[in-house]
């Protein structure tokens, strides 16, 4: 007659084929914590039928190894990394049990961003966080969580506050945060307190499964190798001079309150992809539709080569000026580019941007020789004037630059833009006077399609109507000066 | 067809999306962070994840558990950021996982500045974490490209279960051009080797630790061999008017745009000029551009570093013509007419050796 006692875990592996050398034990030392806390997670994983579901992902520390022991999907992954690692595979797999179990210079130390980050998001993930005030795997090293006075490899006086500061309290730290829905902090000293310890590992990882967010078990765990103490000692030590830095309780419980708090992704399926991308090109998309397919250029010259740089203050709207005409310009089937000078210039400085629009293939989309300059401020003329092509066009506004371009090489188009907008009706429309000009001065573009564009493309609806008359007033008064030009060129 | 006027950026998240990436993970950064912004406009709806990490650091190991489940996943930044992601890159290589890393590249070191530069030639294409690795380097000149190598950069990356970078420069990034995109998304084959937390991939492993001499031997020549495959096959580049060149000029990403426009007027003047761009930076078309050295007298390699590139390209040339160099760095990008002038000096100058006893120049700018 015989009773059973003791049943190894299904989710333990009986035999440990992936560590090198003896397969039978494991790689702990006599006396380590981490015996315990496997056992008590793989019962844990038995008992909630997750050994299927589970994904274990263990960073660099002692239980780097878990791959060896567990026989759950694993993951080893970078130092401090895991909670980073672990969000991401939640995210993808909703259904999965996803275990980060950090050590404390991998959590508290090196991985302090990504633990804090991952609490503060409420990631639907467990944390063990096996506390034991050393670093095991490199050879008894100062942890952050190392207490004060406490020898270790590289505190060989003992840690000095001055220079080291204070052992970190990291239930206490993520308590702080509204992200977290658990955290709790256990040890492993007594049977007491491991069935303590056991129970709040239960309750982190059920939390998962009923999908209620993040819960975090800080478990003070004995290191007797690190500590330079017996196996049996090393559980007085825990007592003795852990407990008093690191007391025990639960320091965070929503665990009733909080529910859904698993991410989960919209059911779309491939096929819809391109649609939502704006890119299944049927009837609807205005862009392959009749006039605009290709547009027609009758009235234009069949050949063009412009390279445009349209400069000027921030908020002017030239950046769009230049996406207006490139847009036109492809949808009349020819090559264009669009080039902005970005970053903080966008913000309160001048703005410039590069378009090239050509009947053949564009190089370097930089324009560096404009065969146009349109300038709005006086910096922008100043800076750029002497950059245009022999012949080539300057159109300025005479309305805030009051010095006319000193180059006689190149036409040159006085356009009061932002008067004639102002009487418009909006100061803000200049950009699209300019537009217009430019189009009644060099008719490089279809006139009505580059309307049509700026039908498209003018967001407010408020403005639409504003900028269609200042297209049409920048093509009027450019009209009118060329015929001006040529009587008395006659 | 359709075509639609698009920053370079936001090419990049049409086509990861096209290509069934499941999610993005990044952190903004000048000049690359329309490319998070669009990631989050248009993953959610496409039924992905997007999420904004508290780091780069963060990002990239995000994308190391997303491949790990197995789904194309991906990240984007810029030079800085790259940094930090090494370490994560040097995982994701040694468990063998894909992933795709888009580098906006602005100038340095450290801070530098927000403007073009394409200084992280090194630490992208030699690799700028620890341990005997590659990543697949592929490098968009357009728009276009944006979209058609970030697609080609999904499946390389899941061929080859390594991480492939598309490595553009500010330009790139924030210039817009027409782009044409496929109508059609990818679904992306599964694969066996994943963890997707089922009892089919339970005994699954996610690794790059093997503690042991023997067993880390074998892997390192394990992921050696799937490299001399990359390096026999995967090259890629553009020739253009070489058949007959003097002078080749080599140059990727904008510069190759600037050089092409110098090298048609260059032409036009009667220099028998080439360009020569490599597409794949790593595996870099060491080969086809030696071949070029059999009857170009001379190498013109212009860069916005301050001579990365040019490394290879000597390894290339292997010595056999003189291999000039022109550069502009800190956000300064030359003009058309500036490679023009270039051109032109490198074409006066033919006998480069016959000079060398003459002026010191040339020892350190040829």
């Amino acid at each position: 007659m015989y009773a059973q006692t003791f049943q190894r875990p299904r989710s333990f592996y009986g035999q440990f084929d992936r560590k090198p050398g003896d397969h039978l034990t494991t790689h702990y030392c006599p006396g380590c914590g981490h015996g315990n806390i496997h056992k008590i997670v793989a019962e844990a994983i038995d008992d909630f039928g997750a050994q299927d579901r589970t994904v274990f992902v263990s960073p660099v520390g002692c239980s780097v190894f878990a791959y060896y022991y567990f026989d759950v999907g694993n993951l080893q992954v970078a130092h401090g990394r895991a909670p980073a690692v672990a969000t991401a595979v939640k995210r993808a797999l909703p259904d999965s049990l996803v275990i980060s179990y950090q050590g404390d210079g991998d959590l508290a130390a090196i991985g302090g961003n990504e633990i804090l980050h991952a609490a503060n998001r409420g990631e639907d993930i467990t944390v063990i966080f096996v506390n034991n005030a050393i670093y095991g795997m490199t050879g008894g090293q100062m942890a952050p969580t190392s207490l004060i006075g406490m020898k270790t490899t590289t505190t060989p006086m003992g840690r000095v506050v001055a220079n080291d500061g204070f052992p970190v309290r990291v239930a206490e730290l993520l308590s702080t945060l509204e992200g977290p829905t658990y955290i709790e902090r256990v040890a492993l000293y007594d049977n007491k307190t491991r069935a303590k310890a056991r129970k709040a590992i239960r309750k982190a990882l059920q939390n998962q499964i009923e999908g209620r967010g993040f819960s975090l078990v800080e478990v003070l765990s004995p290191c007797p190798t690190g500590w330079g103490v017996t196996p049996v000692d090393s559980l007085k030590w825990i007592e003795e001079n852990m407990l008093p830095n690191f007391p025990l309780g639960v320091f965070k419980d929503k665990s009733a309150e909080r529910e859904h708090r698993t991410h989960r992704r919209q059911a779309i399926a491939i096929q819809d992809v391109p649609g939502i991308l704006g890119l299944n090109g049927n009837a609807g998309n205005e862009r392959s539709a009749g006039i605009l397919a290709g547009g027609p250029r009758t009235s234009c010259p069949p050949n063009v080569d412009y390279r445009l740089k349209i400069a000027g203050f921030g908020g002017q709207g030239l950046l769009f000026l230049g996406r207006l005409l490139a847009e036109a310009g492809m949808r009349q089937n020819l090559h264009v580019s669009w080039l902005p000078s970005y970053g903080p210039e966008m913000r309160g400085g001048t703005a410039n941007c590069h378009v090239n629009i050509s009947t053949t293939e564009i190089g370097s989309p930089l324009v560096s020789a404009p065969t146009v300059l349109i300038a709005m401020n006086k910096p922008s003329l100043d800076k750029f004037e002497n950059e245009v092509v022999g012949g080539g066009l300057i159109i300025y506004d005479s309305s805030l630059i009051d010095h006319p371009p000193a180059r006689s090489d190149v036409e040159v188009i006085a356009l009061p833009a932002t008067e004639m907008a102002d009487k418009i009706g909006s100061a803000k429309s200049a950009n699209m006077v300019a537009l217009g000009a430019l189009i009644g001065k060099t008719n490089m573009l279809d006139k009505d399609a580059l309307l049509h564009v700026v039908r498209s493309m003018t967001k407010k609806v408020a403005l639409l109507d504003l900028n269609l008359r200042a297209v049409e007033s920048g093509f009027e008064f450019a009209r009118a000066n060329a015929a001006e030009e040529s009587l008395w060129g006659v | 067809m359709t075509k639609e006027l698009i920053k370079g950026n936001e090419a990049v998240i049409k086509a990861a999306l096209l290509a069934g990436c499941k999610s993005f993970y990044g952190y903004p950064i000048t000049p690359a962070s329309e490319i998070a912004e669009a990631a989050a406009k248009y993953f959610p709806l496409a039924g992905g994840t997007f999420l904004q990490a508290e780091s780069e650091v963060a990002s990239i190991n995000m994308v190391y558990g997303a491949a790990s489940v197995g789904e194309r996943t991906m990240t984007a930044s810029s030079g800085p950021g790259l940094s930090l992601m090494q370490e994560g890159i040097s995982y994701l290589a040694g468990s063998e996982l894909p992933c795709v890393i888009v580098d906006i590249m602005r100038g340095g070191p450290g801070l530098g500045n927000i403007a073009p530069e394409q200084s992280d030639y090194h630490q992208i294409v030699k690799g700028g974490g620890h341990g005997n690795y590659h990543t697949i380097v592929l490098a968009p000149n357009s728009c276009q490209e944006m979209c058609d190598l970030t697609l080609l950069a999904f499946e390389m990356a899941d061929r080859f279960r390594n991480p492939a970078i598309v490595l553009a420069d500010g330009f790139i990034g924030q210039m817009m051009e027409p782009v044409e995109f496929p109508t059609k998304a990818i679904e992306p084959e599964p694969k066996s080797w994943a963890v997707r937390g089922d009892a089919e991939t339970r005994k699954n492993l996610i690794t790059s630790i093997y503690i042991s001499a023997e067993e880390l031997e074998q892997h390192v020549l394990k992921l050696e061999k799937k490299y001399l495959q990359a390096n026999s096959r995967e090259e890629m580049y553009e020739l253009y008017r070489t058949d007959d060149a003097d002078l080749v000029v080599v140059g990727y990403g904008i510069v190759s745009r600037i050089l092409k426009a110098a090298v048609d007027q260059a032409r036009e003047q009667g220099i028998r000029v080439g360009l020569f761009r490599p597409i794949t930076l790593w595996p870099f078309p060491y080969r086809e551009l030696s071949v070029l050295a059999q009857w170009a007298e001379q190498f013109l390699v212009v860069e916005l570093s301050n001579g990365q590139m040019i490394e290879d390209v000597r390894l290339a040339i292997e010595g056999e013509r003189p291999v000039r160099f022109y550069s502009r760095v800190g956000g300064m990008v030359p003009t058309t007419e500036e490679l023009l002038r270039q051109i032109i000096k490198a074409s006066e100058e033919k006998d480069v050796r016959a000079n060398l006893s003459k002026t010191q120049e040339f020892l350190w700018a040829v």
